[in-house]
């Protein structure tokens, strides 16, 4: 499958993405942030750095790139979009998923091999994985304590909207330890840990990310 | 030139780690009686003249752009510069 992933300025981790696609066996395609075009890839991955110098909200300038016209539109009639740390930003700041990001409560940048509970193995983006498997992949963020009111909470915990849970540590002051959501359709997904710097033992912390870009095909295919 | 003031703060029901932060600084400094401080920002926008228009544009540039209103509040004033 062919899976976008933007560039936008500020950017940092679009080649880490980049590559875990190939590795997960897909094409990673190129896209730019400036271009009101997809290039009719089949998914497409928002990546993790520091868009616009994290300037008024971080995501908030990004969001309004030209194409993230094509994205949103896209979103909404279920493409696949997988939104990384500055890419979940991107997409709460876009409303394609509810609540916000906000400072870490400890107000420190913070990086760390993370443990994690996959608590919805169904999404576009972890199919791969079993229902609340285990994994480690790194974290490293200081604007990633997620999070939205209370009723949003009790929709997204009622509706299995929580895709990924920090375990052993909440590393940011995220409400109920949430480390990433999905949105109703389940294309849309948004994780502030990094599977994208996992996905090879020669670096990083394992293999754990792996199925964040292998779900993709395996839900095609099955 | 008519400046517009626009005033972004944390919504009160969210968590204000920046505010917190300072407040635990005030009595290390010496000062006391503070037992609030909540943290945002000030966008001051220079416009050629104050219209309904202007100002409704204003408003709705606050309200997608300037301020995140899953999270925070906003407030727009007119503000005449000092002479």
């Amino acid at each position: 499958m062919k899976i976008g992933v933007i560039t936008f300025p500020g950017t940092l981790d679009d080649v880490d993405a980049q590559r875990a696609v190939r590795v997960g066996g897909n094409e990673a395609v190129a896209l730019w942030h400036g271009d009101h075009d997809l290039q009719g890839v089949d998914a497409v991955i928002l990546p993790g750095g520091f868009s616009y110098g994290d300037y008024l909200r971080c995501g908030a300038i990004s969001r309004f790139a030209p194409i993230m016209t094509e994205v949103i539109e896209g979103a909404q009639k279920g493409l696949p979009v997988l939104g990384i740390c500055n890419g979940f930003q991107m997409l709460v700041e876009s409303h394609l998923l509810p609540g916000g990001l906000l400072r870490n409560d400890h107000l420190k940048f913070i990086c760390r091999d993370q443990k994690l509970r996959i608590e919805n193995a169904s999404t576009a983006w972890t199919s791969a994985f079993t229902q609340d498997q285990e994994i480690v992949v790194p974290l490293k963020n200081g604007e990633g304590q997620y999070v939205a009111d209370a009723d949003t909470i009790k929709r997204l915990e009622g509706e299995g909207r929580v895709v990924a849970r920090y375990l052993d540590v909440n590393p940011n002051g995220s409400v109920n330890d949430i480390a990433g959501i999905t949105n109703e359709a389940g294309n849309v997904v948004g994780l502030m840990p990094h599977p994208e710097h996992a996905v090879e033992t020669l670096t990083g912390s394992g293999t754990d990310g792996l199925g964040f870009f292998t779900s993709l095909a395996e839900k095609a295919f099955a | 030139m008519p400046r517009v003031v626009v005033d972004v703060m944390p919504k009160p029901e969210i968590l204000d780690p920046q505010g917190k932060a300072v407040l635990g600084a005030l009595p290390r400094l010496g000062f006391t009686g503070v037992t609030e401080v909540r943290q945002g920002k000030r966008f001051e926008l220079e416009i050629p003249e104050v219209t309904d228009d202007a100002l409704a544009q204003i408003e709705k540039l606050a309200e997608t752009f300037l301020a995140n209103t899953v999270i925070e509040n906003f407030v727009v004033r007119v503000e005449e510069p000092a002479k």
